[in-house]
């Protein structure tokens, strides 16, 4: 059995904040699952009901950043401590992004339902499986604490930019081909961007893992000056 | 007494300096050093390079001998009865343990100020001050109320006591006592400065001003600092030592120990699990 913080409430506190995490993880995932479903299905109930679950992510987000910023001023916590805590807050705001954008898809499910558009691209929710595969797995990395599983969750998001791309240059030569679909056309791009934006949480996520796990920050890596 | 006499002045090693301190920056090179109480070991091979003009802390449980190796840096422990130690200290290229070597003078190269405030009950500000000096003769007359204002002021003492100097230092708070013993021995010019755990005894604002106080002075000295108070370490020094059983398990800088930490025992230790 690993060691326990010796002062129970702080280990009750780290491991409310974990918790907490997971369900706000489980949460968000189920939106990405929910939004994309509500497009292919034009099923505006889903995206109405999906949008309304965003209040809940969002009062977590609050929720969790103050549990955070108590557990700072109080325990003052150092090394692996530390870095769950500012993985915490920096997840917290990953996973509120995360749902935002299930909720913009949503709305453009909403809008779409109502004019002409192209059939969903068939590869939408297979970047949607791809997105919310990446969140679920980074999530599972940081559960159990695999610096590995949160690697190639990184590794991932080059499959789901190709898609992205895929998406992109078949609905602009669908719409280049019949104007009238350009007002869906333009949205289902944007539905494709969203998911795009989502793969890249994951990654932030997942890139948290790490240096929760080895306590080594790769966020930007190769993208950095060479003197900082 | 039983210690390892270098009968000619220390020469670096042909081994590798332990990491991040570079030949020539440092102010003690500590090689296998052992302490014991009698029979009882409480310090185990410890060897440990430390920089000059940076301040170095020194964490760990109690009992883990984070005292006991301070006092070994400038012959203190051998004060105690039955205490004795091995290995050895070397203060830049001098072995401090050489059979030529004066622990009196050492002790003015290498002072210490201890948890409790102990200004001298009997004497005022100024003869606190000036007592070092005045133990190794070392006192220039015409020069003392220069060095009195020159150590409270580098003590961060001097607008607080300037006015009252043949008071009693006594008289003082628990944090200006503490001030006054920095100052005090700073007034013999060491080179370095041992403190156990100098703000143990003191509130949040005496301790803030120690605090304070000790990185404007780590430009002159150089500082070792015992402390139970792992957010005072983390705060005021640039390596720590940490400590348990009588060994050094892990020393490095301390950002880098306090956040990611290369041992489970220094992991387990600042992150609370004690066991």
């Amino acid at each position: 059995m690993p060691p326990r913080h010796t002062n129970r409430e702080y280990e009750d506190e780290l491991r409310t904040l974990r918790e907490r995490l997971l369900l706000m993880a489980g949460r968000v995932e189920q939106m990405i699952a929910n939004s994309v479903k509500a497009l292919v299905n034009h099923d505006l109930a889903l995206a109405k009901a999906t949008i309304e679950e965003d209040y809940k992510v969002n009062r977590a987000e609050v929720d969790n950043d103050e549990l955070c910023l108590l557990i700072l001023a109080k325990r003052q916590p150092l090394a692996s401590d530390l870095r769950f805590i500012t993985l915490a807050l920096k997840m917290v705001t990953d996973l509120e992004r995360i749902g935002d954008l299930a909720v913009n898809i949503c709305e453009r499910a909403i809008d779409i339902g109502t004019g002409i558009s192209p059939p969903v691209h068939a590869k939408i929710p297979h970047m949607a499986e791809l997105a919310q595969s990446m969140v679920s797995e980074a999530i599972d990395a940081f559960v159990n604490g695999d610096a590995d599983k949160a690697q190639l969750v990184i590794e991932r998001d080059a499959q789901v930019d190709a898609v992205y791309h895929d998406i992109h240059r078949d609905m602009f030569a669908l719409m280049m081909q019949d104007g009238t679909l350009l007002r869906g056309g333009v949205h289902l791009q944007t539905v494709s961007k969203y998911l795009e934006r989502i793969g890249d949480h994951a990654t932030n996520l997942a890139e948290l893992v790490v240096f929760m796990v080895k306590g080594k920050d790769i966020r930007h890596l190769g993208k950095l000056d060479d003197e900082t | 007494m039983v210690f390892q006499v270098a009968l000619r002045p220390y020469r670096y090693p042909s081994e590798p300096q332990p990491p991040d301190v570079e030949l020539g920056t440092t102010k003690f090179t500590i090689r296998d050093l052992h302490a014991w109480y009698g029979n009882q070991h409480v310090l185990h091979d410890i060897s440990i390079a430390i920089p000059a003009h940076e301040v170095t802390a020194v964490i760990g449980p109690s009992g883990c001998g984070k005292s006991t190796f301070i006092r070994c840096l400038n012959r203190m422990h051998e004060l105690i009865p039955g205490a004795r130690v091995a290995g050895t200290v070397c203060l830049e290229d001098a072995d401090v343990y050489a059979s030529n070597v004066d622990p009196v003078l050492i002790r003015r190269r290498v002072g210490m100020v201890f948890q409790k405030p102990n200004p001298f009950p009997t004497m005022s500000i100024r003869d606190n001050v000036l007592s070092g000096l005045r133990l190794t003769h070392a006192l220039e007359r015409d020069r003392a109320d220069d060095t009195v204002e020159r150590s409270l002021r580098r003590a961060a003492l001097w607008d607080e006591v300037s006015d009252r100097l043949d008071k009693g230092g006594a008289t003082l708070s628990g944090g200006q006592q503490q001030r006054l013993c920095i100052a005090r021995a700073l007034a013999v010019e060491p080179e370095v400065l041992l403190m156990d755990e100098p703000c143990s005894a003191l509130d949040p604002i005496a301790t803030a001003r120690i605090e304070d106080l000790l990185l404007s002075l780590r430009e002159e000295v150089t500082i070792v600092i015992v402390t139970h108070n792992m957010q005072q370490a983390a705060r005021v020094s640039n390596r720590t030592a940490f400590f348990l059983q009588g060994e050094l398990v892990e020393y490095a800088v301390t950002d880098e120990i306090f956040t990611s930490p290369g041992d489970k025992r220094t992991e387990d230790y600042i992150t609370g699990k004690f066991g």
